[in-house]
This record gives C-alpha cells, sequence and structure tokens, in this order.
C-alpha cells in the first residue's frame, strides 16, 4: 500500500476521535471521568462510590493546595521543589507548636504555620535560589539543591520534635452522616476550606493583575521581563504563595489524619507531583484540577483493588501521563 | 543549634578499636559506590538524569531473593536472571520515557522505583512484604564461611563470619566495574555517550541515534544496580521493602557530586568520604540521644549537597568542562 492513497481515504473513525481527543484534552478527561464514575456506581453501588468520593475529594483539596505552589515555583523558576512536601510538614509542626505546644487554637496553629511556611520560602529564595540563578546554575544543580533543602529540612524538623508520632488537638471521632455518606465533622471542614480557597486562587490568577504576572512569567519569563514587569517581585510574591499554601495543605493534611510525623510531607510528595503533572507543569489551574483527579483516582481505586495499593495507583497515573501526554490533560499541545 | 558547633567535642577512642564497625561501614561504602558507578554512567557520561537506581538495585536484590527462595533456582542463576530483570526493566521504562525533558525523566524514573517498592512491599506472597524475605543466602555462606576461617586463622576476624569475604568481594567487585567502566569510556561506545551528553543534535549529525545510545547507557546503569542489590541482599541478610527507600538514590547522588561528575574514580572518593563523616559523627561524644544523632548525620549529607552545588557543582575530581547538569 502507497503512502500517498491512504493520505487521500476519507478519516476513520478512530481517526476522528482522536483528532477530537487531541482538539479538547481537558474535555475528553472530563467525559472519562464521568464515564469512570458511571462504570463504578453501575458495579459497586451509588452509596459505595459516594463514600469514596467524600473521601477523595477530603485528600484531593490538599493535594491540590499543594500542587499549586509546586507549579507556580516550576513553571515561574523553572525549578523542580523536591523539598515541597518538607515544607507541608513544616507548616504543621509549626501548627503543632503553636497549637498543642503553647496551647493556642488549632486554627492559629495553622495561620501560624501558613505564615512561617511562606517566609520560609522567601528565605529559600534570598539565600539560595536567587545567587545560584545568578550564577546560571543548570537543572540539576537546583534539583539537587532542593533534595539537600528537603534532607536538612526533614531532619531539622526530627531533630527538634523527635521521630515518633504527634497528636494534634483536633477531633477525628466525630462524624456527620449524610444521605448514607459518613465524613470526619474535621475533614468536611479541611474539604470546605480547601475548596474555599481553591476558589479564591482561581479567582485571583484570573482577575487580580498580580495573577496575571504570574501566569505570564510562567508562560514566558523572559517575554514577560520585556513587558516591564518587575519579576523580582512577582518571584517573591510566587515564593510567599507557594510556601503559604504549602503551609495550610501541611496543616490540613494534619488535620484529616489527627496525627503527624516528620516524614508526612515527603510521603505525598510524589502525589503532589502526580497533580502537577496531571495539570500540566506551570499550569496552576491544571494543578488544582490535577490534585483533586488524583484524590478521586486513588480512592476509586480502592473499589477494584486492594486500599494498601492506593498511593501506587497515584504513580502510575504520573507515569502514563508523562509517557502519552507530557503537557498534561490540561495543558497545550508544545513539544517537550 | 549554632551553639551546639561551639560546644567541645570530647572524641572517644573507640573509632580506633572497633574493627568490626568499621568492616560493616566498608561494605556499605563498597555498595553504595557500586550503585552510584550506575548513576555516573548515566548522568555523568551520558547526561540522563537517573533518578531511579533504587528501583533497579530492588530488581536485583528481589528478583534474586525471590528466584532462589520462591522458584527454588540456583543461586547463581538467580543472579543473573534477577539482573537480566533489571536490565528488562531499565528498557521498559526508558523506551517511553528517555524523550521527555531531562526532569521529566527524573520525576517518571524516582516513580517508577518507588512502585517497585510499592509492589515490594504489598506483594506479600511472593516478597513477604514487610515481614521480610530470608534464606536466599546459603550457597553464599557456604562459600563465605571456609574463606573466613582461613581469614582467621591469619587473624582478621569479625563478629560475623561472613562479613569479611563479603567486605573482600564488595571491593573487588567495585574496582573491577571502576576499571572496566574507565575502559567502556574509551571504546567507540564510551565516546559516542560523551558527545550524546554534549550534544545530541551534532551526535544524530554523524549518523548516531542518541536514543538508543541512551537507553544502553540506562539498561547498563539498571544491571550495575542489580549488582549492588545483591550484595547488600547479602549484607542485610533479610530483604525489606524500606532499605529501597528514593533516600538510597539520594545518598548516591550525594556520592556522585562529591566525588565529581564523569569519573569513576571519582565515585569510590565520594563514598569513602561520605561514609566516615557519617559513620566519624557515631564516636563523636554529642550529648544528644541516639535520634537525635540520626537525624543531624541525614543534615549533615543534605549540607554537603546543597554546598557542593552551590560552590562546586563539578565536585573534587569532576572537571568543569565535563560538567553537563541538564538544560
Amino acid at each position: 500500500m502507497e503512502a500517498g492513497t491512504l493520505a487521500r481515504t476519507e478519516p476513520s473513525a478512530f481517526e476522528r476521535l482522536s483528532r477530537a481527543v487531541r482538539a479538547s484534552p481537558g474535555r475528553t478527561a472530563l467525559v472519562i471521568i464521568a464515564l469512570v464514575a458511571l462504570w463504578l456506581i453501575l458495579d459497586y453501588g451509588l452509596q459505595a462510590w459516594g463514600q469514596r468520593t467524600v473521601n477523595g475529594l477530603v485528600s484531593g483539596s490538599y493535594f491540590a493546595l499543594g500542587a499549586v505552589g509546586l507549579t507556580l515555583v516550576y513553571g515561574i523558576l523553572r525549578l523542580v521543589n523536591f523539598a515541597h512536601g518538607d515544607m507541608l510538614t513544616f507548616g504543621v509542626y509549626i501548627a503543632f507548636l503553636v497549637s498543642v505546644t503553647l496551647g493556642a487554637p488549632f486554627a492559629i496553629g495553622v495561620l501560624a504555620g501558613v505564615v512561617a511556611t511562606a517566609a520560609l520560602g522567601v528565605t529559600f529564595e534570598r539565600v539560595l535560589f536567587r545567587p545560584m540563578r545568578d550564577a546560571r546554575a543548570r537543572m540539576l544543580q537546583l534539583l539537587l539543591v532542593t533534595i539537600g533543602l528537603a534532607f536538612v529540612l526533614r531532619n531539622a524538623i526530627q531533630f527538634v520534635a523527635g521521630p515518633d508520632v504527634k497528636r494534634l488537638d483536633v477531633n477525628v471521632t466525630s462524624t456527620i452522616e449524610f444521605l448514607g455518606l459518613r465524613i470526619g465533622t474535621t475533614e468536611l471542614v479541611v474539604m470546605l476550606i480547601g475548596f474555599a480557597v481553591l476558589a479564591l486562587i482561581a479567582l485571583m490568577l484570573r482577575y487580580t493583575t498580580l495573577g496575571k504576572q504570574m501566569r505570564a512569567l510562567s508562560d514566558n519569563f523572559e517575554l514577560a521581563e520585556t513587558t516591564g514587569i518587575d519579576t523580582d517581585r512577582i518571584v517573591i510574591a510566587t515564593w510567599i504563595f507557594a510556601g503559604g499554601l504549602a503551609g495550610l495543605a501541611g496543616g490540613m493534611l494534619g488535620a484529616a489524619t489527627g496525627v503527624i510525623t516528620p516524614n508526612i510531607g515527603f510521603f505525598i510528595l510524589l502525589s503532589l507531583f502526580a497533580s502537577v503533572i496531571l495539570g500540566g507543569i506551570g499550569n496552576a489551574y491544571g494543578a488544582l484540577a490535577g490534585g483533586l483527579i488524583l484524590g478521586l483516582s486513588q480512592e476509586w481505586s480502592t473499589l477494584l483493588i486492594d486500599a494498601r495499593w492506593k498511593t501506587a495507583v497515584g504513580f502510575a497515573i504520573l507515569i502514563i501521563v508523562l509517557i502519552f501526554r507530557p503537557q498534561g490533560v490540561f495543558g497545550r499541545e508544545r513539544t517537550l | 543549634m549554632t551553639s551546639l558547633a561551639f560546644t567541645p567535642l570530647a572524641i572517644s577512642f573507640d573509632i580506633f578499636t572497633s574493627w568490626d564497625f568499621w568492616i560493616a561501614v566498608g561494605v556499605l561504602a563498597g555498595i553504595y559506590g557500586i550503585f552510584t558507578l550506575g548513576l555516573q554512567l548515566n548522568v555523568g557520561f551520558t547526561g540522563v538524569i537517573n533518578f531511579g537506581q533504587a528501583g533497579f538495585m530492588a530488581i536485583g536484590a528481589y528478583g534474586m531473593g525471590v528466584l532462589v527462595v520462591e522458584a527454588g533456582w540456583p543461586f547463581g542463576w538467580a543472579l543473573l536472571g534477577s539482573v537480566v530483570l533489571a536490565v528488562a526493566a531499565g528498557l521498559f521504562i526508558g523506551l517511553p520515557s528517555l524523550r521527555l525533558r531531562a526532569d521529566y525523566f527524573a520525576i517518571v524514573t524516582i516513580a517508577f522505583a518507588e512502585i517497585v517498592r510499592f509492589t515490594a512491599q504489598n506483594a506479600r506472597e511472593l516478597t513477604g512484604g514487610n515481614l521480610g524475605l530470608r534464606q536466599f543466602d546459603a550457597a553464599w555462606v557456604d562459600f563465605a564461611n571456609p574463606l573466613a576461617r582461613d581469614l582467621a586463622d591469619l587473624g582478621l576476624e569479625s563478629d560475623r563470619p561472613d562479613l569479611l569475604p563479603l567486605l573482600i568481594l564488595t571491593w573487588i567487585v567495585f574496582m573491577l566495574l571502576i576499571f572496566l567502566l574507565t575502559r567502556l569510556q574509551h571504546t567507540p561506545w564510551g565516546r559516542v555517550i560523551r558527545a550524546v551528553r554534549e550534544d545530541e543534535d551534532a551526535a544524530r549529525a554523524l549518523g548516531k541515534n542518541p536514543f538508543l545510545y541512551k537507553l544502553q547507557s540506562l539498561a547498563l546503569a539498571a544491571a550495575i544496580g542489580a549488582v549492588a542489590g545483591h550484595l547488600l541482599a547479602l549484607q542485610l541478610i533479610q530483604l525489606n521493602p524500606d532499605s529501597f527507600q528514593p533516600l538510597f538514590t539520594f545518598i548516591g547522588y550525594t556520592i556522585l557530586v562529591l566525588g565529581g561528575l564523569a569519573s569513576y574514580l571519582g565515585v569510590a572518593l565520594g563514598t569513602l568520604i561520605l561514609w566516615t563523616l557519617l559513620e566519624a559523627t557515631r564516636f563523636v561524644d554529642l550529648p544528644l540521644s541516639g535520634d537525635k544523632v540520626a537525624a543531624l548525620r541525614f543534615m549533615i549529607v543534605g549540607v554537603i549537597l546543597i554546598l557542593i552545588m552551590r560552590f562546586r557543582p563539578q565536585g573534587i575530581l569532576g572537571k568543569r568542562e565535563e560538567m553537563q547538569l541538564g538544560d
């Protein structure tokens, strides 16, 4: 068969489908998710599916919060931050220090965690990343520095607080029943706050000047710089944002589980990367959606296979997306 | 914490007498060295940012263990079989993902290594899960014990009889691999992978397919990782998934950049320096609990990584002009 004759034939159904998928990958992803949901409902019942969905939205909300900061730092600074998970840990340990050790209400503790982690992010930028960028440091150099930072941060926390499990002052026993679905009161609060903050971030990125400038820098740093954006200011704002959200995500993660260890953030780092990659690296809206999708997929997978595999499901999604669509489900087509 | 640095530190003299302890450290330093040779081949010579080396090591160790214990293979065949498995895994993960940008590839490979570890943890019927896998090393013990007796006659003894033979074996393998890999670097193949590292387009213009060379480099590193896994299995006696955390790969990178990129001898230097630094802290009488000392040791690893990358990214023996650190 000659190539020429092939090209002239009518596009087959498969070709048309693949073209449609390529044209709007986000919509395709939503269709696939809806189909999977429908299949799970029909096979396992609405109640079982609903319970997993609720659980998935809880974990999805702190995945999304953690992932937004990670993706912004990547998009704007081209920095793969392996210390991001440990920034979550830092946030929740500050919350522990303020609320349990010093006796303040838990909400104040989380707020202190947000502020302290934002300050930590700015410190990293000023002491390490800016001088390194000025010295034209390469990708691997920066990446290994973040791994070093992760080691220092995690073990400094362990040095001060000890390696043992700490109990946060949150109520993990009271639950609310609604339509036969059970959710912990604290988990519900975590989910609601998570969604509220996610909505605020989306609005901020869409409508404020700062948000627009951040997206512009993430899209094309040099081009944005030539339009007169004060890149230095935006970079600092990005770190404040990324750090603060990491601190908040850490507080939520701690509240949802009730107990913390110095490894808590590092354990979900790859899930955060998976969320980021699902949404397309550097795409903040994508990371929000990616976090929720990841939370849902991990919980839904427990209907099909043993729950002990659910973290691995997240990693498998990460690999599959990177191999078949490295620009992410919501990212634009471009060469990588 | 700063006050700590000014506390006068008493150094205990155990450091000179605990022979058994240093044998164990020497075994670990050798195993980490072999492990890091694979990273050197990938990162230092080919420009492939492999973060999944702990996964290949786990496949080597668990592959061998499962083939001996569950499938009843002879020890030698199990060693060979698990190297084949690791190479297959390297091809399997490299084929679809080596075309990705370097930072994406790093994330894919770390996720791959974590999947391997989760599988070791959760496929309990095969691997024993967190309870561990034992009794794969009868052939080694049979071989090592007479050797240990001969060494004891010479006055060289250790509490665990097979540890001294393992130390010798590990360092023979390590040195042999350094020799072979250095030779490999002077073959046409070795020159092509360096060309790929420097400029893929130029290599392509000369009719070489960079992708194939990167894939071969990754497969070879996977085989080296599997060998490190075999030796680690013999050292551990019992395999646990926790021994194959990404931490292992991160420490490998610390050794790599400490010794220097694009230098196999640098790996030997790096592993000796790092392990001396890490273990010497055990003999400094700090007024601290064991947990705190453990945390402090890993903080040292982190600080070393940061300082080298900040101030001397080519490491001790690395050459600046040979340094390719991703785009």
